[in-house]
């Protein structure tokens, strides 16, 4: 009972959370001044006319960054039930736990060899 | 001992309403929201003291005094910022995703307040003791690197977008070791609850047991919350504020407020999870004095974070990157690997502590001490290699520049005689 | 038969989020509007853990699906710019999927009505299950020899193989 207690209360929580930050921008709706015009609404560009489209040149770092991300937080979803019951394991528990460890850490090296790790 | 429960709000106050008639479930709802107002409030209502204390270090540590006119000490200088941005104009930018452009400062701050309510603020006051606490703000923070990916894109600003795309990166990528680190605390309490972890440090606090973990977890919320030396997220001289740049007025306010605001909850998570939380002395008697020892515990890393803020200069993104990947996730790594193990031989040994003498002090100093031993040891290790690799680096300097001397000497002979 | 409960109030809450975000994902001309409405879709399903008694894989679902793999998917549409207006909804061959569509619809709910893996889904008086286990469980689970080691380490393996794959993708055009 006490576990649903928890998390009904996270449940109301994000439930009612979002309306405390959002009450000064109501406020801030009903008494600003509302003058919109062509320039003021005008993309900002360093003062200067936009050029082109709003994109932004394909950069292969982001994505890998992503990748490299994405594999490793997936290692630690795996990492967290073993440090957990880490306590009451026995030694082949640490057995386990290394050899998981170093065959990411094995992609890690191998990224770095790799230059993968570049600028981002 | 009735009385006595109807002074403790959040999560006690069931047993005073159903005494006094009403209904259970509906009593049970009531402290809920009561609780979650106060969850809330508090870090709104807080964070104006935090802007208060950053402004007022960074001005002194700059010889100068920092506001002081807006109330006393310039206390409520806060306040009449915040009104200046509520009455200033909103300029939505022309092609801006409307609905997004709304939700990115509401979910921004939001990914931070969600934090607040797992906190334990003393032996008895918690807002949700949830089983798995410490995946939780994890989860949480990792939604706030979506508010900005909605922040640059819907501002239809290609330096807005460019500047959300640096920031992301850069978060995501120091999540890594933040989690790393945080898995040394997780396997020493044996629980992932925020309480049990405090309950855990009763006898030890865990910056002893791991102190390299608690430095790669500051160094890691540093960068997590764009703190110098890694504020290159919100840095104000490049790409003009990042992918904030088209807001304006409060939803402006809220990006600083979340960001003011990340920062303390970042050194709060430390305060708990390293410091010991809401242990103290006479605790135990008067379980409110918990919050005061809590505050006063993140206040040391939070001045200390403002200090170096103030000090320090800023890294560029590639050595953010490099210094991310290149050194702080093998050392993380190969911490969790080490301590592990000496965590296991402790263990087998029989030094560690039993769970009735969890909270003796003595009974936790052997394990401690050996854990804090092997972190100077890896400490030791990892200063010693990077000197080496400095010292490697500043030869390869020195021998590339007699050489471009010694090509001069060639290309201009008659100069040297 | 079906008690109006607050249980109930937020599985249909969660079931809302999960539906309307995977239908608003498929129907969505704006790749970017579609990778929001999978991110509402995704929030539902942790909470559909949640109410599951699985509060470990709800965060989990929260931390990577929500925060990688959403945000892997609006690195890659809002880097490739063409993307994001796409122009025709339906293409020749929409009989087709609309026929394997219904197939599987039939399918799952088949399997979820009628007694296939012993106890049926539509009778409320027999428990899923007695046990309710804790992440401390899986834990002792995914390194117990009798349990789920194996799968454990093949789960290291299988991710060191997937970043190794995309680093040799990604480099191919230096």
């Amino acid at each position: 009972m006490n576990v649903v207690n928890e998390w009904a209360f996270i449940g109301v929580f994000m439930a009612v959370a979002w309306v405390l930050p959002t009450a000064p921008l109501i406020v801030s709706w009903i008494f600003r001044p509302k003058r919109p015009n062509a320039i003021k609404m005008a993309t900002y560009e360093c003062g200067v006319e936009t050029v082109g489209d709003t994109w932004v040149q394909f950069k292969v770092q982001y994505y890998l960054t992503g990748l490299i991300f994405l594999v490793f937080d997936v290692e630690l979803i795996f990492l967290f039930p073993w440090a957990i019951a880490y306590n009451q394991l026995d030694f082949f528990a640490f057995g386990a736990g290394l050899l998981f460890i170093f065959l990411l850490s094995d992609a890690l090296i191998y990224a770095w060899r790799k230059n993968a790790l570049e600028w981002s | 001992m009735e009385t006595q429960q109807c002074i403790n709000i959040i999560e006690t106050m069931v047993p005073c309403l159903v005494r006094s008639g009403t209904d259970p479930g509906l009593a049970q709802f009531l402290s809920i929201i009561i609780g979650v107002l106060i969850v809330t409030l508090m870090p709104l209502v807080l964070v104006i003291l935090f802007i208060w204390l950053e402004r007022k270090i960074a001005a002194r540590v700059q010889d100068r005094i920092g506001p002081n006119r807006v109330g006393p000490f310039g206390l409520l200088q806060n306040v009449a910022d915040a009104v200046k941005l509520i009455i200033k104009e909103d300029i939505t930018p022309a092609g801006a995703d409307r609905l997004i452009y709304n939700a990115a400062p509401v979910i921004a701050i939001l990914s931070v307040i969600l934090v607040w309510g797992v906190i334990p603020y003393s032996p008895i006051h918690i807002g949700a003791d949830l089983s798995i606490g410490v995946v939780y703000v994890v989860a949480i923070g990792s939604v706030g690197t979506l508010a900005i990916m909605m922040a640059g894109w819907s501002s239809n600003n290609k330096y807005a977008l460019l500047g959300a795309f640096r920031a992301v990166a850069a978060l995501i990528s120091y999540e890594i070791p933040m989690i790393l680190a945080l898995l040394i605390p997780v396997m020493i309490a044996g629980t992932m609850s925020m309480q049990g972890i405090v309950e855990a440090q009763q006898g030890m606090w865990f910056i002893v047991s791991a102190p390299i973990a608690a430095l790669i977890f500051y160094i890691s919320n540093l960068a997590e919350t764009g703190r110098a030396p890694f504020d290159l997220v919100e840095a104000e001289s490049e790409l003009v504020a990042g992918y904030n740049i088209e807001y304006s007025g409060m939803k402006f306010g809220l990006f600083m407020a979340s960001e003011f605001l990340h920062s303390f909850t970042a050194n709060l998570l430390f305060a708990v999870i390293f410091l010991g939380g809401w242990s103290g002395p006479f605790v135990a008697q008067l379980p409110l004095l918990g919050f005061v020892w809590l505050m006063a515990k993140t206040l040391v890393p939070y001045i200390f974070t403002l200090v170096l803020r103030a000090t320090i200069p800023r890294v560029r993104i590639d050595q953010m990157m490099a210094f991310n990947w290149k050194f702080l996730v093998p050392i993380a790594i190969v911490n969790v690997l080490i301590t592990a193990l000496v965590l296991k031989i402790v263990q087998t040994v029989g030094l560690s502590p039993s769970p009735e003498n969890a909270t003796d002090f003595v009974a936790n100093l052997p394990q401690g001490l050996i854990l804090f031993a092997t972190n100077l040891f890896m400490a030791f290790i990892v200063l010693n290699m990077l000197r080496n690799q400095g010292r490697r680096e500043r030869m390869a300097d020195q021998a590339r520049m007699l050489r471009t001397v010694e090509q001069d000497k060639q290309i201009v002979p008659s100069a040297a005689h | 038969m079906l008690e109006l409960n607050a249980q109930t109030i937020v599985f249909f809450v969660f079931s809302l989020l999960t539906l309307g975000g995977a239908l608003g994902v498929v129907t969505n001309r704006n790749l970017i509007h579609g990778a929001i409405y999978l991110i509402i879709s995704l929030f539902g399903g942790a909470g559909l853990f949640v109410l599951l008694s699985a509060p470990f894989l709800a965060a989990v679902q929260v931390l990577v699906y929500i925060g990688a793999i959403a945000i892997l998917i609006i690195f890659a549409v809002m880097l490739t710019r063409s993307m994001t207006q796409l122009r025709e909804v339906f293409n020749g061959q929409w009989w087709a999927s609309a026929l394997v569509g219904v197939l599987l619809f039939t399918l799952l709910i088949g399997g979820v009505i009628l007694p296939v893996w012993g106890n049926s889904g539509t009778n409320p008086n027999l428990p899923v299950s007695d046990l309710v286990a804790t992440t401390q469980d899986l834990g002792v689970a995914l390194v117990d020899g009798n349990q789920y080691v194996l799968p454990f380490e093949v789960a290291s393996m299988l991710l060191t193989a997937a970043m190794i794959g995309a680093i040799v993708i990604a480099r191919e055009d230096d």
